[in-house]
């Protein structure tokens, strides 16, 4: 990955925060229809940090992110996001104070060229990275510019779906198992990427199914389990908790 | 049979001019279809608006031709959105068949009214006078009004195809089309994009209504009559594709002119016997992408 220094105008943002809370969610319930899916998620996550959502297929995790994004129509309990309360707000709202999401299917528009796609997310803060910082980070993207979205490989679509997000100036991702079904040197180049983005004080909420990439990029783990957080430790505790782990995950 | 040019050309421009309504009314009704999931049926009423907007703003307000074209158009778009914000955004996520019948009870309703003040004859709407007369192009006569009506419509398509395909702002309107949730997720106010999306297809209709004015006289059902006939248009060309409707338009507008020079018997059936077609060997349309 080539070296460049991403400008983080927001830093000031980040640092002030940076011991304090930007995400808490409550007593968190959600519903898809009739089907109770969410019951009662607690967690926060601190400005700077990357924290990831480990769970079976199912669990929960996919939903949380969905639920924080406004997505998911019927919720119940609290979430803030940087000092607002956003438990009722609809998702352009909640997109507008900075919150961005990678959806697991990745969402690249089929009726969109690529630099379309990459340009869609409207700018909703200001010290967004500029195109010249993306090419850097995701080289491909540049040379596929006005392809069809769809057209792309696996693992550039996963790029690009990161890469626009991070176009917004929004300083909060979500990503949704980012890793799905990619080569293990694109899992690479995605690892390098977020650990990239940690260090320039973006805040990331992961979820994922690949524990051991995981491992190489967050700094705290939740388990989720039946639509509950039923554990939750650093990194540096993660050796002690490994037996424990495996029985969650079934691995 | 010996062909007669000037009779052959004379059919071909009512072709012309009757596929240009063509094209403007089955691109809104795409435009509208591809957003709000809606088969909007109250298309032929809101065309109908479109005239007789032009009609009360000449009779009542002395206000001529040129603004009319610009004035219609919107008094009746804010219409259309008014509906949307009360009645069609109810529909969302149901079946197709729900805002099909609703706008069709809408178009009824709205052409009952009109019946009922101005009756089925049809009330007069001059020419400008900056467009009478005609001019001789040697091998036929062209009513200067006629020609105006063409470019008029096809300037106005393709700068519609224009905004959708190539700017910014058609860009969320193709993606919002593809997956609303997800574009609203990053921070575009959906909802208002998809009242405004049916603001311009029912503005385009009512352009067309202020167009067809001077031509057809202003008849409460002068939409019921062409909608039938622009809804195979839609079904031939491909639900939802920009660039099919209005190709597809004017396409079928010289056909059904065509076919009443060399067989006038068959110049109301063409277009159906086209879509009948169709459906058996592309059901997707002759420009959808199949789903």
């Amino acid at each position: 990955m080539a070296d460049t220094t991403m400008t983080a105008p927001n830093a000031a943002n980040s640092a002030k925060a940076g011991s304090g809370t930007l995400l808490s969610v409550e007593n968190l319930e959600a519903w898809y229809g009739e089907s109770h899916i969410l019951h009662g998620i607690n967690f926060n996550v601190a400005a700077g940090e990357v924290v990831t959502l480990l769970g079976r297929n199912g669990a929960g995790k996919t939903t949380t992110l969905k639920s924080i994004m406004g997505i998911i129509g019927k919720r119940t309990g609290s979430i803030r996001f940087d000092n607002h309360d956003i438990s009722h707000a609809s998702s352009d709202k909640i997109a507008r104070l900075g919150v961005a999401f990678c959806p697991e299917e990745r969402g690249i528009f089929a009726s969109l060229d690529v630099r379309e796609n990459l340009m869609l997310p409207p700018t909703v803060r200001s010290g967004g990275l500029s195109l010249e910082q993306i090419f850097t980070l995701f080289p491909n993207l540049k040379e596929r510019l006005s392809s069809q979205g769809t057209k792309l490989s696996g693992g550039e679509q996963q790029m690009l779906a990161i890469a626009r997000i991070l176009r917004t100036g929004a300083r909060f991702l979500m990503l949704d198992e980012p890793t799905e079904g990619l080569a293990p040197v694109i899992i690479q180049q995605i690892g390098h990427t977020i650990a990239r983005l940690k260090s320039e004080g973006f805040t990331i909420l992961l979820v994922e199914q690949n524990f051991r990439f995981a491992s190489t990029v967050a700094d705290r783990f939740y388990i989720v389990e039946h639509g509950k957080i039923i554990d939750g430790f650093a990194n540096s505790e993660l050796q002690a908790n490994m037996e424990k782990l495996h029985t969650y995950l079934g691995v | 049979m010996s062909i007669s040019l000037p009779a052959l050309s004379a059919q071909l421009l009512v072709g012309l001019i009757n596929g240009s309504f063509y094209a403007l009314l089955s691109l809104g009704l795409a435009v509208i279809f591809g957003m709000l999931n809606i088969i909007n049926f109250a298309h032929g009423a809101v065309y109908m608006m479109g005239a007789f907007c032009a009609y009360f703003l000449l009779n009542i307000f002395g206000i001529g031709y040129w603004p009319a074209l610009i004035i219609a158009p919107i008094v009746v778009g804010i219409f259309g959105m008014v509906m949307e914000r009360t009645m069609l955004k109810w529909l969302t996520g149901l079946d197709h068949l729900y805002g099909l019948l609703l706008t069709f009870g809408l178009a009824l309703i709205i052409q009952g009214i009109f019946q009922n003040y101005f009756g089925s004859s049809g009330l007069p709407y001059a020419i400008p006078s900056e467009l009478q007369g005609g001019m001789n192009l040697g091998f036929m006569f062209l009513p200067i009004y006629r020609g105006w009506v063409i470019v008029c419509s096809l300037v106005v398509c393709i700068a519609t195809w224009y905004a959708i395909e190539r700017t910014r702002l058609g860009a969320y309107l193709r993606a919002a089309t593809e997956n609303p949730t997800l574009v609203r997720a990053f921070g575009i106010n959906v909802p208002r994009m998809i009242t405004l999306t049916y603001g311009l297809g029912v503005g385009l209709a009512a352009l067309a209504g202020v167009l067809s004015a001077p031509i057809n006289q202003v008849r409460p059902l002068m939409g019921a009559d062409l909608i039938i006939v622009v809804f195979a248009v839609v079904v031939i060309g491909g639900m939802g594709s920009i660039m099919g409707s209005i190709i597809t338009g004017f396409s079928l507008g010289i056909i059904e002119g065509l076919t009443k020079y060399f067989y006038p018997e068959a110049s109301n059936t063409v277009v159906f016997v086209f879509m009948v077609l169709v459906l058996l060997v592309k059901p997707a349309g002759l420009t959808g992408r199949a789903t």
